[in-house]
């Protein structure tokens, strides 16, 4: 930990909310009430699914995106347009392709009006702190993943920030590259070798926060929220298999799956308007598989069975809830155990899968009710998709309603309780012989 | 170029020229004598055109050459510069999108050849009785042919350019003029450079078609390849023809090897993409360039001058790029804007309907009608037969990547070639055999731009997969099953784009086909073009008008109903990967 901790804040964030207009009626809130202050000399971790709104955060504070009500200020000024002071690491890192690493370096320096003498010097030493010496007259294309986040980071760091944004920056990398990055970027920050006084990252992979951070958020989807705090106290450098950081991913994992209040929705269609993420009906079969066979015989730890599976959090946790939903297994504190119909499931054929998904489909999931009764009651048994879009952009987004139609069209062709024309967008009872 | 070696230490060796240094010297110093000696040539008053006059001398062709080159090279600048600045406008500002670019669509499907008529007269009181007015009057008619789709191209980059890439800029605060020469201009280079080589080849069509032009009684023939072949048809001379074909086939590779291929050869590291992939194009041209000592340090100082230039700490007016937008772009404004837009349309409909009723009957506007829907059968049937011959022969020669190789560049050479210097043949043939004009000259109509078809066949074969063809000959396809449910899918999405570069191109032919003479023998097919010409020739501006309006609602009808519905159903489904 740096030493020169001081009790000032960079980062000031007030009840902050972020509306994004709707296909029709009300807004949807992406992120609803949010209070946060970033003090020098702290790491501090965003952790939550996709669609926590904990990127909006983020931008909010880049100066990317404005609050559409609340206060968020950057050393006491409110941030409108991104802040002096303020770098960012992106996902995809976001380098230029025509530049070479020096160029795109340099960049953000240019921006600032620096002289070419000094410009060079800071890119040199900021390529030289982050290990990409030799590499200054590469293009980013000829570089691995690995190498081009390094540039990424080597262009943030260059500007001398206050504050360093990171938008999940180790996300697209593979397992080992993303892990020595991690330590590279910890062995530096515990040195104070990093010229920043504090780190804001967005992840959503649990692990990584615990390694990382000395203060973790736990947002909430829909709308976001900030769920917990959790504060970790353990020195650098951590160990990933010490008991106290094992209990603490556990029970951040236990956090991330209490499903919140479920908000009663008010009109007759109950249910119809649930978010169904995108889960193919083969991982589903799979999962369940998985989780009927050794070890686990019907009960697992979700961390473990992630890490098994190697599957992220992001993967693992819509996989779970979708076998909640469809009551082929339950899941509490970070659990997951199959039901009866669930073992059921792991043991039968091709075609009794197919009926017994189909009733738990009909049964748990009141979107393909409505489909299946839309189809029956019309006498051409065919319906448009834009009939049931327009419902679902009652309750969601446009971008849910489309994930959430794609995801019962994959299901209900799996189930086969209906066809599906993908060019005129029309359900049907027709089966194609 | 960058100043990559900072070590004053050995400064003093590198900057010593060595051999390249002298070669690519003399390219400079040669192509700036050039253009000096040319650009002189236009200042003279326009009566030097009658003591001079174009004469078929053989000796004659170089300088020719070069004044027709020049006059592609001033079209094209003027094309990039507008296409910045248009693009720019469209890109950034919603209100001026909503006009420009149905705009820049209508502008795209008018003949460009029909403009002649409007555009002479208006240089030549521009610059009443200097060559310059008729140089500017070709330049322009070029112009006209070039920059739409350059224009396209870059407005669309600048809409798709990465999110991510955007949000770099705005985090890193650069300015509104810095994002544009970092970010908006490399981004849409390689679309836009392939644009333009598209349009440098349509252009040499028209700058041979404008630069002997007759409008009622003003005949202008300017020093060119153009007036060498139209000389060499009045006066009958297939020996001067073949000279100007050859010298045309000199200058296209000339062209090709000294500016395109350099170019796209150091445009590559524009390519957005994460990995390298195979072979990048190369140029020895740009290799010369790149091995020269003394030059690359002589082009530092404007390296740097180049760098300051992009640097500018310049902002879009806030609205246009602001980091928030706070509040939602004021609906009254919007609607003002658009109540302005429709009454200045409604103002020019109106007024174009008094010009022409003034002296047009409706019987016009049906005649007209009705030779717009015989060039229309020409140019379907043209489009129809082309693709029957060259889509096997494309797609033979594209799955033999061995003999793509060699035949892309030839079919993209083709292309650029300007047809219409191959026109006397034709006519020759067709008097000497005498043959009907009103199918044999339609051909013609299609004869620069059917290498369109080929070319874009070939890249389209060349890309097919090759373990959807394993997998095709492991399932025994074979024959119109193999030919049906395998390959012609798979390049369809690359055929329609070449064949709508084909029928815009042949619609714009049609007035130059259409119309064709040797001596004193004049061919005419009965059509749009035809039409157009004939009223060009007498001066009949109403009717003029009226031809190139019939022509562009056919064109865009034609687009509207068939070209883009088809390009949408392949992007749609037949896209590979």
């Amino acid at each position: 930990m740096r030493d020169q901790v001081k009790e000032t804040s960079l980062i000031e964030i007030k009840s902050v909310s972020r509306l994004f207009p709707k296909g029709s009626g009300e807004d949807l809130i992406v992120l609803e009430k949010v209070d946060l202050t970033i003090r020098a000399g702290e790491i501090v971790g965003l952790l939550g699914r996709s669609g926590s709104g904990k990127s909006t955060l983020l931008r909010i504070i880049a100066g990317l995106v404005s609050p559409s009500s609340g206060q968020a200020t950057c050393r006491g000024e409110t941030i409108a347009g991104p802040p002096r002071g303020v770098a960012m690491v992106f996902q995809s890192f976001a380098l230029f392709p025509w530049l070479t690493v020096l160029q795109n370096v340099e960049l953000g320096l240019e921006a600032l009006g620096i002289d070419s003498a000094e410009r060079r010097k800071r890119a040199l030493a900021a390529i030289d702190l982050i290990g990409l010496d030799g590499f200054e007259s590469a293009f980013p294309k000829e570089l691995s993943g690995g190498m081009r986040q390094r540039v990424g980071f080597a262009r943030a760091l260059v500007v001398h920030p206050d504050l360093l944004l990171m938008d999940e920056p180790f996300s697209a990398l593979d397992v080992l590259t993303a892990e020595t990055l991690r330590t590279d970027l910890v062995d530096l920050w515990i040195d104070g070798r990093l010229p920043i006084k504090s780190v804001l990252m967005v992840t959503h992979n649990i692990e990584e926060a615990v390694l990382m951070c000395d203060r973790i958020l736990v947002f909430s989807s829909n709308p976001g929220r900030v769920a917990a705090e959790f504060k970790v106290d353990l020195p650098h450098p951590r160990n990933r298999l010490d008991p106290a950081f094992r209990q603490l991913v556990d029970s951040l994992y236990a956090r991330m799956t209490q499903r919140p209040e479920p908000k009663l929705p008010s009109t007759a269609n109950a249910g119809v308007g649930m978010v169904l993420s995108h889960v193919s009906s083969n991982s589903i079969s799979g999962l369940i598989e998985a989780l009927a066979g050794e070890p686990y015989n019907g009960h697992a730890d979700l961390p473990v069975l992630a890490g098994h599976l190697q599957l992220e959090v992001d993967e693992i946790f819509p996989l779970a809830e979708a076998l909640q939903l469809l009551r082929f297994a339950h899941l509490s504190e970070g659990d997951l155990t199959l039901t009866e119909a669930g073992q059921r499931f792991a043991h039968l054929e091709t075609d009794e899968r197919k009926k017994l998904f189909a009733a738990h489909l009909m049964e748990n999931v009141p979107l393909m009710g409505l489909i299946r009764r839309v189809l029956d009651d019309r006498p051409s048994h065919a319906a448009p998709a834009a009939r049931f879009r327009i419902e679902l952009e009652d309750y969601m987004s446009e971008q849910y309603a489309d994930e959430t139609l794609q995801t019962i069209v994959s299901w209900g062709r799996y189930a086969e309780l209906f066809a599906y024309d993908e060019q005129s967008e029309t359900f049907s009872l027709e089966n194609p012989h | 170029m960058m100043l990559q070696d900072f070590r004053t230490a050995v400064l003093r060796e590198t900057v010593r020229p060595n051999i390249w240094d002298v070669v690519a010297l003399i390219i400079v110093v040669g192509a700036m004598v050039l253009i000096v000696y040319g650009g002189e040539q236009t200042t003279q008053p326009l009566s030097a055109l009658d003591t001079a006059p174009v004469s078929l001398d053989p000796s004659n062709l170089p300088l020719y050459a070069l004044r027709t080159t020049l006059r592609m090279l001033l079209a094209i600048t003027c094309s990039l510069v507008f296409t910045f600045v248009y693009a720019a406008l469209a890109a950034k500002s919603r209100r001026a999108e909503i006009v420009l670019i149905p705009l820049l669509d209508i502008l795209q499907s008018v003949p460009i050849l029909g403009f002649l008529t409007f555009t002479v007269v208006f240089f030549m009181n521009l610059f009443p009785g200097k060559v310059l007015g008729a140089e500017l009057a070709c330049v322009f008619a070029i112009f006209t042919s070039q920059a739409w789709n350059m224009t396209f191209s870059m407005y669309q980059s600048m809409r798709n350019v990465p999110k991510d890439l955007e949000e770099a800029t705005r985090s890193f605060h650069l300015s509104g003029w810095q994002r544009f020469w970092r970010l908006d201009v490399p981004y849409a280079m390689p679309g836009l450079i392939w644009n333009a080589m598209m349009s440098m080849s349509g252009g040499w069509f028209f700058v041979v078609a404008s630069e002997a032009i007759t409008v009622g009684n003003t005949t202008v023939t300017l020093p060119g390849i153009g007036s060498y072949v139209a000389l060499a048809i009045q006066q009958k001379d297939l020996a001067a023809i073949g000279a100007a074909l050859l010298t045309m086939l000199l200058v296209i590779t000339a062209y090709d090897q000294l500016l395109f291929r350099p170019i796209v050869a150091w445009a590559d590291k524009f390519r957005f993409e994460q990995t390298a992939s195979g072979d990048p194009p190369s140029s020895w041209m740009l290799d010369l360039f790149r091995r020269t000592r003394a030059l690359r340090k002589l082009s530092v100082p404007f390296a740097a001058l180049n760098r300051a230039f992009s640097n500018l700490r310049l902002n879009w007016p806030t609205a246009w790029s602001g980091p928030v937008r706070r509040a939602p772009p004021s609906q009254l404004v919007d609607g003002l804007w658009l109540a302005v837009v429709v009454i200045g349309c409604a103002y020019a409909g109106w007024k174009t309907y008094l010009y022409l009723s003034a002296t047009l009957a409706p019987s016009d506007v049906l005649s007209a009608t009705g030779y717009g829907l015989i060039t229309l059968i020409r140019v379907a049937v043209l489009i129809a037969l082309a693709s029957l011959i060259w889509v096997p022969v494309g797609v033979w020669i594209g799955l033999r990547p061995k003999l793509a190789e060699r035949i892309q560049p030839l079919a993209q050479f083709l292309a650029a070639f300007p047809a219409n210097l191959a026109f006397p043949v034709f006519v020759v043939l067709i008097v000497r055999y005498g043959l009907n004009a009103n199918v044999w000259l339609s051909p013609l109509m299609i004869l620069g731009t059917q290498w369109y078809i080929l070319f874009n066949v070939i890249a389209g074969a060349s890309a097919f997969p090759t373990d959807l063809r394993e997998a095709a000959a492991s399932l025994h396809l074979t024959g119109w099953r193999w030919w049906f449910k395998v390959v012609l899918p798979g390049v369809f999405p690359y055929y329609i784009t070449g064949a709508i570069t084909a029928s815009g191109g042949s619609w714009n032919a049609a007035i130059v086909a259409e119309v064709a003479s040797w001596g004193d023998t004049h061919l005419t097919a009965s059509g749009l073009g035809a039409y157009i010409a004939a009223a060009t020739e007498r001066g009949d501006f109403p009717r003029v008008v009226l031809g190139i309006a019939v022509m562009c609602i056919l064109v865009t009808l034609f687009n509207r109903l068939l070209w883009r519905p088809l390009y949408a159903f392949g992007e749609r489904r037949l896209r590979l990967g």
